[in-house]
C-alpha cells in the first residue's frame, strides 16, 4: 500500500469519523458497481410467519443491474416484494422479473414499498439482531450482508412516540 | 304508469350500484357519517378471541370500539397498526380500559385463535384478536364494508389485499369515522380521545 492512498484512506476514515452520525455509511457494502447501504429489519412478532427486510442500492456503474434472487438461512424463503396501498387497501406481490437498479440510480427496499420478504422466520428477529442474507444481482453476482434489526420509522409523520419497539410486555 | 316502473329501475340500478361501490371502495380515506352507499359500517358477527371465547357484536356494545382487519402473514401493515395501537393504549392512560381494540383476522384459514395469541402476546394485551369460519370473517367484512381478497404467489402459499383503515364505532356500535393508515400518531390519538369523551 502506497503512502498517499493510505493516508488518502486514514482521511476518508476521519471524514467518516467526523461525519459521526452516519453508521449506514460506515457499512456501506460494496459489489461490482452497487453500493448496498443501511440494510435492516424490523423485530417480529412471536410465531410471526413472515419478516420484511430492507435496504438502498445505488448503481455507479454504467449498465443496468437488477435484484433477482434473495435467500437466508434466518428463514424458509425470501422473496422480492412489493407492498402498495391504494384507495385505503394493502396489496402485496412478488416482484416479478427483480428489481431494476438503472445506471446511476438509487432504489430503496423501504417501509410501503419494495422489501424482502422472509417467509417462515427460523425465530422472531429481535431488536439489535442482525439478520444473514445474500442477495443475487444479474450482473453484480452474489453479495453476503447482514440485516440490522431495528425500531422501524413512524409511518404517518415521525413523532418519537410511535417509534415503539415490539414490546412483550405489551408497554406496561 | 311507465314512468314509475322506469323510476324504479332507477333505483334498483342505484342500490345495485352502491352495493358495487360497497364492495370496492371501503372506508379507507375520509368518509365519516353513517357508512358508504347509504348502508352502515357495522351489524351482527361471531366470532371467536384469542383464547377461543365466543365474541360478537353485542359482547363490544357499552364501550366504543376501535377495529381494524388484517392478518398474521402480514410483515408491515398489520405489525405497525398493533404497535401504533399499544403505544395509543399507553398513551391514553386510564381511558385505555373505556375502549374495545379489536383486530380481526382476514385470514381464517393460517389464524387460529392459538395463532393470534402467539402473534399478539407481542403487543398490548388488550387487543383483542378475532377469528372464526371463512363465512364468518366474510360476514363481519361484509357488515363493515372491509374489502379483502386471497391472492395465491407463485411457488405455493398466498396473500391478502386487505382494507387499512381502522374504524370508530361508539358505544353502541354506530359507525363514527375511520383512522387511516399512516395517520399521524398524535391525530389519531385525538380521535380515539373524542370517541372515548364524545
Amino acid at each position: 500500500m502506497s503512502k498517499p492512498l493510505f493516508a488518502g484512506r486514514l482521511a476518508a476514515g476521519l471524514l467518516v469519523l467526523s461525519a459521526g452520525f452516519s453508521p449506514a455509511l460506515a457499512l456501506d457494502v460494496h459489489q461490482g458497481a452497487l453500493i448496498l447501504s443501511h440494510p435492516w429489519s424490523r423485530p417480529t412478532p412471536p410465531s410471526a410467519p413472515t419478516g420484511a427486510g430492507y435496504l438502498t442500492i445505488t448503481n455507479h456503474g454504467s449498465a443496468p443491474d437488477r435484484l433477482i434472487a434473495a435467500a437466508s438461512p434466518a428463514a424458509n424463503q425470501v422473496q422480492i416484494h412489493q407492498m402498495s396501498m391504494a384507495g385505503g387497501i394493502m396489496t402485496m406481490r412478488p416482484v416479478e422479473g427483480g428489481i431494476v437498479i438503472a445506471p446511476g440510480a438509487t432504489v430503496s427496499l423501504a417501509p410501503g414499498g419494495y422489501h424482502l420478504m422472509f417467509i417462515a422466520p427460523r425465530r422472531p428477529f429481535k431488536l439489535g439482531d442482525q439478520i444473514p442474507v445474500s442477495l443475487t444481482f444479474e450482473r453484480s453476482g452474489t453479495v453476503k450482508l447482514d440485516l440490522t434489526v431495528e425500531t422501524p420509522p413512524a409511518p404517518g409523520d415521525s413523532m418519537p412516540g410511535m417509534a415503539m419497539p415490539v414490546d412483550p410486555k405489551g408497554g406496561h | 304508469m311507465a314512468r314509475r316502473w322506469f323510476l324504479a329501475g332507477v333505483v334498483a340500478v342505484m342500490i345495485a350500484l352502491g352495493g358495487a361501490a360497497a364492495l370496492f371502495w371501503p372506508m379507507g380515506a375520509g368518509g365519516g357519517g353513517g357508512g358508504v352507499g347509504g348502508r352502515s359500517v357495522g351489524g351482527p358477527f361471531s366470532l371467536a378471541d384469542q383464547d377461543g371465547r365466543p365474541v360478537t357484536e353485542q359482547t363490544l356494545k357499552g364501550k366504543p370500539t376501535a377495529i381494524v382487519f388484517g392478518f398474521t402473514y402480514c410483515p408491515e401493515i398489520c405489525p405497525t397498526t398493533l404497535t401504533n395501537m399499544t403505544a395509543w393504549l399507553k398513551a391514553l392512560g386510564p381511558d385505555a380500559d373505556r375502549l374495545n381494540m379489536v383486530f380481526v383476522s382476514v385470514d381464517p384459514e393460517r389464524d387460529t385463535p392459538a395463532q393470534l395469541k402467539s402473534y399478539l402476546s407481542a403487543f398490548d394485551p388488550r387487543i383483542r384478536g378475532l377469528t372464526g369460519s371463512p363465512e364468518a370473517v366474510a360476514r363481519i367484512a361484509g357488515e363493515y364494508q372491509v374489502y379483502y381478497r386471497k391472492v395465491p404467489i407463485a411457488g405455493g402459499g398466498y396473500t391478502m389485499d386487505h382494507s387499512s383503515a381502522i374504524y370508530l364505532m361508539d358505544a353502541k356500535g354506530r359507525f363514527v369515522a375511520p383512522i387511516a393508515f399512516g395517520t399521524p400518531f398524535d391525530s389519531a390519538l385525538a380521535s380515539l380521545r373524542r370517541l372515548i369523551h364524545p
